[in-house]
């Protein structure tokens, strides 16, 4: 083990090394995954570029043994196999490097990496050797990390280096990355398209899923695009360029997705907030909301949008100056900035957004419960009417009314915690991640809603990763890079361009080959 | 793939939910069923009444706890609790500082409950404002409960000196009311009062919230420390309940008053259908759960088949056999 890449024998055929035929995946009624065909071909990398819904994880899964297919069949080496699960296909050399992060953060660097593959000698552990090995595997993806780390104390992007050598340490035939640079630094994003490199030299494939297109562009042989669940074209990454990438993944004018709104701003300002810190995570921001506008907030993931919005709202202690409508106000509790009329709908919609073991009208009262309250009872019926309101007003679409919040699909979980939120009747809505993890369709929808209540003279605040979406819905874009607020474009300076230049504070080249990253 | 709605089983979802609403009930029918097989005198009325009369410290003790458990708290000093507001009304009663016998005894109850709730307040309070885990708060304050009505006896106990209060006193635990024993009404007046409380009040809902996602309460306005204090609180209340009812039986506080009930008071809370993680309350399973506890105990005594001296064991066993009937219902959804 004294080699990270435990692959030794490399056969470079023209047989594939894995084959998905006609592979369909259905959750209850909804197909997610329909007539796949893929073949991966010894030494080439192969990325799968779509939207977020577009089946991409689940086709992942299968392929790795997570998931069974509802329909159709995998090859490995032209032979018919059925994964009885994760283990079964690392035994076979296919290796999944998941996107989230899946390592004991007890446990040093060496413990994880060798984790249910220790090295033993006689009865004991032999520290030593896996020590020796773990740190060979992390230095050839060009990090330095001592591997008697404790993993808690490691950045995001490190752990997601420890899990990437973890997985190269089996040996493998096919190595599927989801995402893997989401959280690399440009270095290491490097280290680690050397690494893949190496992988493929070996005669190995890999199956690489990412939305930096322009990455995608720079090391994959082959690109499959997936929309809806439906595999779109394989083509050649010759010539294609992450334009002509982008295009196949939406598979429509993008421009249709925002609604055409005539700003109605006001010249009043409904939210001042000067100085305002978040410690640890906001430093100095100072911005102005006006009535009728909607505010876009961009920037990296941690750049501190989301922590300084809540620490606005009182979600987080903060200081600095607010003002609401002219008058100065201090929020120490959320309830405090909801009383005040300002409401904010957090990312985390299954975390901090809804009672997902609940029913949906205990859902969709309850941070307006006040309303539903006649002397000491709670007013079922009026609940009911609420959430009959909700699922007309919202189109939240469930065949039931008496479902947990958690059996609805993400889009409809948005639209039940936008309902929730408007039974407030707020004047300043803030937005966290609006359409994370949502269908186009209703994409649509939600981008119309949150128009809709601009020009009813509300103020919105969008908070987005997703640089088109603030694009093509807001008035106004502030950008944070670590803590700050470093730039505010408005008209035709709202670009990609533009903004990705604050966002991470290089320029040019750089720039563009972080134009994918938002 | 983050789009897909879970469509399987939600139509047997709805009925499990019902399922394990009906457990309890289920198992506590069965085992009046096994009670009469084993011994005929214990369908008896006399017999049902006394298991019923004698389930009502814990019956009552466990309404508050399943108000504590539902928030996602724990309160592990309600036993030591109870021995220390028994022992501090015993001693109220015994130094005379009221005049009159209904007035005197007026005065203790109120004193007890007040003693109770602010018992239940520094749980409460110590839990949410120093964010320490409630087992380990409640495991100090059930330390120091105890250890204060030992102090307070002087390692003895601290017994009721006036005959015409104790005889005063007397009917509140072995009186009845048109056949009804007192403690059994004081059991269906809490579980009334704590169902209307949990199901039907803006403050019910806002513990269910708090217990099945505190982040999801914060971001909705609900003042969460508040909430979580407040269970303890009425945990406190329903402690000093218990005692009221409790004081009358023997007339004394011992070290020894009140050891264990923390756990039967958790165990009737299981086994009633509250989950231990929060967010779901069941107050009539409670009550039904301390029953059961009752039941069995009974069932052995009044039968040879197993040592009244494993009723410990039989009751620890319970709690196991309960948590997988639900782990398996729940798996079923």
């Amino acid at each position: 083990m004294a080699t990270a890449f435990a692959n030794e024998t490399a056969t470079p055929s023209d047989r594939p090394l894995l084959e998905a035929v006609g592979i369909s995946r259905s959750f209850g009624p909804v197909e997610v995954l329909s007539n796949i065909n893929l073949a991966l071909m010894p030494g080439e990398v192969h990325a799968i570029i779509g939207e977020n819904g577009a089946g991409k994880s689940t086709l992942m899964k299968i392929l790795a043994g997570h998931l069974p297919p509802t329909r159709g069949t995998l090859k490995i080496d032209g032979e018919p196999v059925a994964f009885t699960g994760p283990v079964d296909a690392e035994h076979r050399g296919i290796v999944l490097v998941h996107q989230e992060i899946l390592l004991a953060p007890d446990l040093t660097v060496a413990q994880n990496i060798y984790l249910g593959r220790e090295i033993r000698k006689g009865l004991t552990l032999d520290d030593r050797a896996m020590n020796k090995g773990a740190a060979q595997a992390v230095h050839s993806l060009g990090a330095d990390i001592e591997p008697t780390t404790v993993v808690g104390r490691l950045s995001i992007a490190k752990r997601q280096l420890v899990q990437i050598a973890r997985a190269l340490l089996v040996p493998q035939r096919v190595v599927i990355f989801d995402e893997p640079t989401a959280s690399l630094t440009l270095t290491e994003t490097d280290a680690l398209l050397k690494v893949i490199g190496e992988i493929r030299r070996r005669g190995a494939a890999v199956l690489y899923i990412s939305h930096r297109l322009p990455e995608v562009k720079e090391i994959a042989d082959r690109v499959t695009v997936l929309r809806d669940g439906k595999l779109i074209t394989t083509r050649d990454a010759e010539g294609l360029e992450p334009v002509d990438m982008a295009r196949l993944m939406v598979g429509r004018d993008v421009a249709k997705l925002y609604p055409d709104r005539v700003a109605a701003i006001a010249p009043t300002l409904a939210l001042e907030v000067e100085g305002m810190n978040v410690p640890g995570y906001a430093e100095n921001a100072s911005f102005v909301l006006k009535k009728g506008e909607i505010l876009g907030f961009a920037g990296l993931v941690g750049a501190g949008r989301t922590e300084l919005l809540e620490g606005v709202v009182g979600l987080r202690r903060g200081s600095g100056k607010v003002k609401l409508n002219g008058h100065p106000v201090h929020f120490v509790t959320p309830r405090d900035s909801m009383r005040a009329g300002i409401v904010y709908l957090s990312e985390d919609r299954k975390g901090k957004g809804l009672l997902l073991a609940q029913d949906l009208r205990i859902n969709v009262t309850l941070a307006a419960l006040g309303q539903f309250v006649r002397g000491l009872l709670i007013d079922r019926k009026k609940e009911a009417a609420a959430l009959d309101g909700a699922i007309t007003e919202f189109d939240i679409r469930t065949r039931r009314k008496d479902l947990l919040a958690g059996q609805l699909s993400g889009g409809n979980q948005q639209k039940l915690l936008l309902a929730k939120m408007m039974l407030l009747n707020p004047d300043i809505v803030v937005i966290d991640e609006p359409t994370r993890g949502i269908d186009i369709g209703t994409k649509e929808q939600i981008y119309k809603f949150i128009a809709d209540l601009a020009a009813g003279g509300r103020s919105v605040i969008v908070i987005s990763s997703e640089m088109p979406e603030l694009i093509g819905i807001c008035d106004r874009i502030v950008v944070m890079r670590g803590g700050r607020i470093v730039g505010e474009v408005t008209g035709d300076r709202m670009t990609e361009d533009e903004i990705v230049v604050y966002a991470t504070g290089v320029t040019s080249r750089e720039a563009a080959s972080m134009a994918g990253h938002a | 793939m983050s789009d897909t709605t879970t469509t399987a089983g939600e139509k047997r979802s709805l009925r499990d939910i019902d399922l394990r609403a009906v457990a309890p009930f289920v198992a506590l029918a069965v085992l009046l069923v096994l009670g009469a097989l084993v011994n005929p005198n214990f369908l008896g009325m006399d017999n049902l009444l006394n298991v019923l009369t004698r389930s009502a410290f814990i019956a009552i003790i466990a309404v508050g706890a399943t108000f504590v458990i539902s928030a996602g708290g724990l309160d592990l000093s309600v036993g030591s609790m109870s021995a220390f507001v028994a022992g501090v009304m015993i001693l109220f009663m015994n130094s005379g500082a009221v005049a009159g016998i209904f007035p005197m005894l007026a005065a203790a109850m109120l004193l007890a409950v007040v003693v109770g709730g602010l018992c239940g307040l520094a749980n409460g309070t110590i839990t949410t404002v120093g964010r320490i885990e409630p087992f380990i708060v409640t495991l100090g304050t059930m330390g120091i409960f105890r250890a204060l009505v030992i102090w307070l006896a002087e390692g003895g106990s601290i017994a009721m000196k006036a005959p015409d209060l104790r005889a005063a006193y007397r009917p509140v635990y072995f009186g009845n009311v048109l056949g009804v024993p007192i403690p059994v009404l004081v059991i269906i007046a809490v579980g009334l009062i704590g169902a209307f409380i949990l199901y039907r009040t803006a403050f019910g809902r806002h513990v269910i919230a708090v217990g099945s996602n505190e982040d999801v309460a914060r971001y909705s306005g609900i003042p969460v420390n508040r909430v979580r204090t407040l269970t303890y609180v009425i945990q406190g209340v329903c402690v000093a309940i218990a005692v009221l009812v409790y004081v009358p039986r023997l007339g004394a506080a011992t070290p020894t008053t009140g050891l264990l009930w923390e756990l039967q008071a958790i165990t009737a809370v299981v086994i009633g259908g509250t989950a231990l993680r929060g967010g779901v309350g069941r107050i009539w399973g409670t009550i039904c759960g301390a029953l059961i506890l009752e039941v069995v105990g009974n069932i052995m005594v009044l039968s040879d088949l197993v040592s009244e001296y494993l009723i410990g064991a039989v009751q620890g066993a319970i709690i196991i056999i309960a948590m997988l009937v639900q782990r398996s219902l729940m798996r079923r959804r």
